[in-house]
């Protein structure tokens, strides 16, 4: 298979055997670079630099841990909905994040790693997801800023990993996008009802935005000169804007939103500045992102405990799916296992 | 007159129903044993929840039936508020129900009445449910010697509140009790196929059958209706 791989993308190279190898990489490496350059999407079978397979397994399984981490904070909130019409909404949303870890999983897995092998490392702290999962869900209105803040976020983002380099990655991103952006409408219109509701309603979704905003532009990692990986991940066009970009971004995105949501940003620094065009804003309190990111958030140990639980209370029943296919494929004569067994009878 | 209360009786009893397994449901999401069954279980949830809106709709508001009426209001069968319990359990809660309600639905569909549309909406979302609880009932069933037990112990655990199903129900247009051989077929069937007896034993509720559709519910009820009713009944007379 890499044999066939490196011929598509080495495209005119002959393959001359192992004393060529030496020669071959270099003339991938160049093939690889000039796909880059001319934004070509790299595909599964086609050669890549192993630096370049192992930052993409990073981040697309970071990627689809948080989906499903994510789908916690969301899940404390459906069997209290207040009304069927939220309930119907909010489990449809934890649902298509479940289906989104799906086709995350399945873009991770095209390079070669197993979903098993990568919930594993989840499980026991070796990857990561987005620190933003760590915070509690503490009223209903924490759903609608979760929808607007959080996922407007994530869509910021997102859009841009749509023409992402490695095409699995870029084609599950616009899939993923198009539901995103139906979530966050549903969580800025959430928000709009408890804010235009009654005092106490219109309190609880200032409370949320109180809490979830800073997290929120947390989500776009550290400041673009403490960032380990952006100018490789620019440079291979995994990324295509830096952190700080795509941060100031939102906040332009979210000012004029939260105004005509009634609602104020926590933020006394935070104002237009004319000369720049953009929104000046405060100070972000990275000792904070720091504590969550290595373990010590609000919600950290119970995410993982709870996902962990799943997991091992759950092992029984996908052994017995195991089992069952099993037997079920040595039972029918045309699985792949019975034609074997039938030639070794033969 | 007489008929239109009749019907609303039939669709709250029928409403109350998907209502509450769907809710039953919604607290398996994050917690199930595998990401397709996260989809899988939160998508019937979501179409009995669909049922559940339409039916309630048609005896009133629906907000106001699901989240204002007491426990001794609700008229749901006692197999569909019956906890979790592990993934068996859940599956065979799902495997009695949705056998009777593709029963109920697809002579609904074909009848007359104020639940033919309704009917030949869901139909089509029960089959899918029905053929979800069947096959998890034969790899549970025919997996491994541990999964076997545990959903032969969770058929024979909800045995008893299936007669309900089949107690008469104003209005809903059709005789119930017809629903009971087949229903008794085609989940010894199943359960036949997945190497598990039909279990034995009386297939009334505790108290009497029909308990669930008079308003007499099991304890864990109670329960759950106060953490789904808590939010809206601390509101008065917001919207949502």
């Amino acid at each position: 298979m890499a044999t066939a791989a490196a011929h598509r993308t080495a495209g005119t190279q002959r393959y001359d055997g192992r004393e060529a190898a030496e020669g071959e990489q270099d003339a991938y490496q160049r093939a690889f670079d000039a796909a880059v350059a001319a934004d070509e999407r790299i595909e599964p079978r086609d050669w890549m630099p192993e630096a370049y397979r192992a930052t993409l397994v990073r981040q697309i399984a970071q990627h689809a841990h948080s989906e499903i981490i994510g789908m916690q904070p969301e899940a404390n909130w459906i069997t209290r909905a207040p009304s069927l019409r939220r309930k119907a909404i909010l489990m449809a949303k934890v649902q298509d994040e479940a289906g989104h870890g799906l086709y995350l999983y399945s873009a991770a897995e095209t390079l070669g790693t197993g979903r098993e092998e990568l919930l594993d490392k989840l499980h026991t702290g070796r990857q990561k997801y987005s620190s933003i999962f760590n915070y509690p869900t503490l009223t209903w209105a924490d759903v609608g800023a979760i929808g607007w803040l959080v996922d407007g976020a994530a869509i910021t983002n997102q859009v841009p990993l749509c023409r992402c380099s490695y095409g699995p990655y870029a084609r599950a991103m616009v899939r993923v996008c198009k539901e995103e952006s139906f979530h966050q409408r549903q969580g800025y219109e959430l928000l709009l009802a408890l804010s235009r509701g009654t005092p106490e309603q219109h309190a609880m979704a200032q409370d949320a935005v109180d809490r979830w905003w800073w997290p929120s532009l947390m989500m776009f990692g550290p400041p673009d000169d403490e960032s380990a990986h952006s100018a490789q991940s620019m440079a291979w066009k995994i990324k295509r804007h830096s952190n700080d970009e795509l941060r100031q971004r939102f906040v332009d995105i979210c000012v004029p939103q939260a105004e005509s949501l009634g609602l104020t940003l926590p933020d006394p620094d935070l104002k237009w500045n004319e000369d720049r065009g953009q929104h000046d804003f405060g100070a972000i309190d990275w000792s904070e992102f720091k504590e969550v990111l290595k373990g010590n958030g609000p919600c950290n140990e119970q995410r993982i405990t709870q996902r962990t639980r799943a997991h091992e209370e759950g092992a029984w029943v996908r052994e017995a799916a195991a089992a069952h296919a099993a037997k079920h494929s040595r039972e029918n004569p045309e699985s792949r296992e019975s034609r074997e067994t039938g030639a070794q009878q033969a | 007159m007489t008929t239109t209360a009749h019907t609303d009786t039939a669709a709250l009893a029928l409403g109350d129903d998907a209502l509450v397994l769907s809710h039953r449901l919604g607290e398996w999401m994050g917690h199930a044993p595998v990401l397709e069954e996260e989809v899988a279980l939160a998508n019937i949830a979501l179409d009995l929840l669909g049922q559940a809106r339409i039916l309630l709709s048609m005896a009133g508001d629906e907000d106001e039936l699901a989240y204002l009426r007491e426990e001794r209001a609700f008229r749901n069968l006692q197999l569909v508020e019956q906890p979790n319990g592990d993934f068996a359990h859940t599956i065979a809660r799902q495997l009695y129900f949705s056998t009777y309600q593709h029963l109920l639905y697809d002579r609904l569909a074909t009848g007359v009445g104020p639940f033919t549309g309704l009917a030949a909406k869901a139909v089509k979302e029960v089959a899918y449910h029905r053929d979800h609880a069947e096959q998890w009932t034969r790899r549970l069933g025919d997996g491994t010697e541990v999964s076997h037990e545990r959903m032969r112990q969770a058929c024979a655990a909800l045995w008893r509140f299936t007669g309900e199903m089949f107690q008469p129900v104003e209005g809903v247009g059709t005789d119930l009790a017809d629903l009971e051989a087949p229903w008794l077929e085609s989940v010894g069937a199943v359960l036949g196929r997945a190497g598990l007896e039909t279990p034995e034993g009386p297939r009334a509720g505790a108290w009497r059958a029909g308990a669930g559709r008079q308003g007499l519910h099991t304890e864990p009820f109670g329960r759950m209706l106060a953490e789904m009713q808590h939010l809206h009944r601390s509101h008065p007379g917001a919207s949502w």
